[in-house]
């Protein structure tokens, strides 16, 4: 065969080909066809709001805000830096500084958010802000049904609806959840023995606190 | 009683109609109530074959297609046959939004252009025994000076709205139907010659009287399978079907000449698309197919007009099938097939007709005009492939 060249090799690859491709192409629609109402399985459609595929647990939606134990105000890790609205690009956040200051987890008094607002119809989840947050205060979630029928309002966050406690972050992204646990846990560890005399504070506030500073797990970020 | 079905009721609602309308206006309501009734059947026909397409097309890609819209304010499904009636509310409601820099008598007029010519074609079918809504002596020249109009409009959409794409499209609609118009009236020549009439009702009889059953339709000779292939090819084109669907092209030109229009204008051009593709089709049903004629004597208590809508919805799968399956020509290869391939086919065809009245009846002469037609068929193919110097690649360094 492979001795023919030009016209030779065309009528002879002709003959053997000619409409081939255009065979091959009925064939498989037919079958994928019929095939599709005889078993269910080459079908790929999830059929929506009856049946929800469970999401993979590097999913994210838009920022919330996490706080420790019960209290989502004296529990709340925000403490109005403003560094996310600063760095977030499409300029979504709005903060503004209460006044009044809180106690954080450690009883330290830190500064707390009067308003916190996020609007989600700019918001593009790029999780910058969760990446500059220096307090592990603000996090990725889940939730994507955030359909609405008042485009302006029904999709500007609030703080009151931003704040989602810490058990719910371990319930969607546990793994990322057990490794900040850790990290702040060993933080405060280091910072109680620095402060000497002083017998060590309880440590674990956050609700799935691992015991020990040491038990920090390296590898737990995916 | 099914049969003439169709007929009582026309006569029905005549008679109610004239019960208080003077004597003159006899002619016109008739008229007005055939094409009242061919607007009303195709344009049911126009919703269902919508989702019969969308599914279909689903179906061939493994998922499932519009299943859900079905009885409003129920949970009814109805397999999702719903759809269109959601589909035209939508179409309907929308804002309908013209170019400020846009021609707005034109383009306000050029969907109603669409739309007519097709309905016009279709007034000339014969669906049923005697259900014609205008008996025209030359009916298949009516069909293509009406059919042809359908340029006009395509014209007129991407010209009057000022965009390239709108007019690139447009001057591809242009190229695309005057080139396929070519070889599609070629094709029904020698059914013409056959039937020995313009008259589409004349060739319906005519294939009944060429044999028993499916064997006097004419796609069961040589001349009129070729006719049939070669007028199915040229019918897609000219309704711009897939895979002749340049005109539109959306991953080139968006969406062709009706790139600007919204609401229930845009609703409008896609009907008249698919009222000329079920025009066309009923052409090709009522020219090769025998029309409403039932493939067995013993299949004849069927009604007429059930057969020809059996017929044409295949043919409608047919294209459905066609559009999952193949992609869509470049333009020189649409110009190519036009006049490079398919006229000389229709040609020969045309040849090879002659000669099957000439060669004595047997199985001589299948081998006569099929072979002609073959032979050209593999010849033209073959210089066409050579001329573009395809063969094979070797990769001389992975060897
Ligand atoms: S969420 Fe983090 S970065 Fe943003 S203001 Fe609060 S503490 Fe600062
Ligand atoms: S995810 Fe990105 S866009 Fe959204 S609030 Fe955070 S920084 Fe802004």
């Amino acid at each position: 065969m492979d001795g023919r060249t030009g016209f030779a090799a065309a009528i002879w690859y002709g003959w053997l080909m000619l409409g081939e491709g255009l065979a091959k192409g009925l064939w498989v629609t037919a079958r994928n066809f019929i095939g599709s109402y005889l078993s269910e399985e080459r079908l790929v459609t999830v059929q929506y709001p009856e049946e929800r595929r469970s999401l993979p647990e590097a999913t994210r939606s838009f920022p919330f805000l996490v706080y420790d134990g019960d209290d989502p105000v004296t529990g709340l890790r925000c403490v109005a830096c403003k560094i996310c609205e600063a760095e977030c690009p499409p300029q979504c956040i709005y903060i503004v500084k209460d006044k009044v200051k809180k106690p954080d987890a450690t009883g330290k008094l830190q500064n707390q958010p009067l308003i916190f607002d996020i609007d989600i119809s700019v918001c593009m989840s790029c999780q910058i802000c969760v990446e500059v947050c220096p307090f592990d205060a603000i996090k990725m979630d889940v939730a994507y049904e955030w359909s609405t029928l008042d485009r302006f309002e029904g999709l500007l966050l609030h703080k009151e609806q931003l704040s989602k406690p810490n058990s719910y972050y371990h319930k969607i992204h546990p793994a990322e959840a057990a490794e900040v646990d850790a990290r702040l846990a060993a933080a405060r560890a280091r910072a109680a023995a620095k402060s000497s005399g002083s017998s060590a504070r309880p440590v674990g506030v956050g609700a799935a606190t691992p015991g020990s500073a040491a038990a920090r797990p390296g590898a737990a970020t995916e | 009683m099914l049969e003439s079905l169709p007929l009582v009721l026309k006569d029905l609602l005549q008679r109610a109609v004239m019960t208080f309308l003077p004597g003159w206006a006899e002619s016109w309501v008739s008229a007005l109530i055939s094409a009242g009734a061919i607007v009303a059947i195709f344009g049911l026909l126009f919703g269902i074959v919508t989702v019969l397409e969308r599914k279909g097309l689903a179906r061939m890609q493994n998922r499932y297609g519009p299943n859900r819209v079905g009885i409003p304010l129920t949970s009814i499904r109805m397999a999702g046959f719903g759809q269109f009636l959601a589909d035209g509310i939508k179409a309907l409601t929308k804002e309908d939004l013209v170019p400020s820099r846009a021609d707005r008598v034109v383009h306000f007029l050029a969907p109603v252009v669409m739309v007519i010519p097709a309905v016009l074609a279709l007034a000339v079918i014969p669906f049923g025994r005697s259900h014609v809504a205008v008996e025209l002596e030359a009916g298949l020249l009516f069909f293509f000076a009406v059919g042809s109009a359908t340029e006009l409009a395509v014209f007129m959409a991407g010209w009057s709205s000022r965009n390239k794409y709108s007019l690139l499209g447009a001057m591809r609609a242009i190229a695309q139907m005057l080139s396929y118009e070519v070889p599609l009236v070629l094709a029904v020549v020698p059914v013409v010659m056959a039937a020995g009439s313009l008259s589409l009702v004349r060739m319906v009889e005519a294939q009944a009287a060429a044999g028993s059953g499916w064997m006097g339709w004419y796609v069961a000779t040589p001349w009129g399978l070729v006719g049939f292939i070669l007028f199915l090819a040229a019918a897609l084109a000219e309704a711009n079907r897939s895979p002749f669907d340049l005109p539109e092209g959306e991953s080139e030109i968006v969406a062709g000449y009706f790139i600007e229009y919204s609401g229930f204008k845009f609703a409008l051009f896609f009907l008249g698309e698919y009222l000329g593709l079920f025009a066309a089709l009923s052409l090709a049903v009522t020219l090769f197919l025998g029309g409403w004629l039932p493939p067995a004597a013993a299949l004849a208590w069927l009604p007429s007009w059930f057969w020809f809508f059996l017929k044409l919805l295949l043919l409608i799968g047919l294209a459905i099938w066609i559009r999952g399956s193949w992609p869509r020509l470049r333009v020189d290869q649409l110009m190519g097939l036009a006049w490079k391939f398919m006229l000389p086919l229709t040609l020969t065809n045309l040849v090879g007709f002659v000669l099957w009245w000439h060669v004595p009846s047997g199985w001589l002469r299948w081998i006569v005009c099929g072979g002609l037609v073959w032979i050209t068929y593999f010849g033209l193919a073959h210089s066409l492939l050579a001329s573009r110097g395809w063969a094979p690649r070797h990769y001389r360094l992975v060897e």
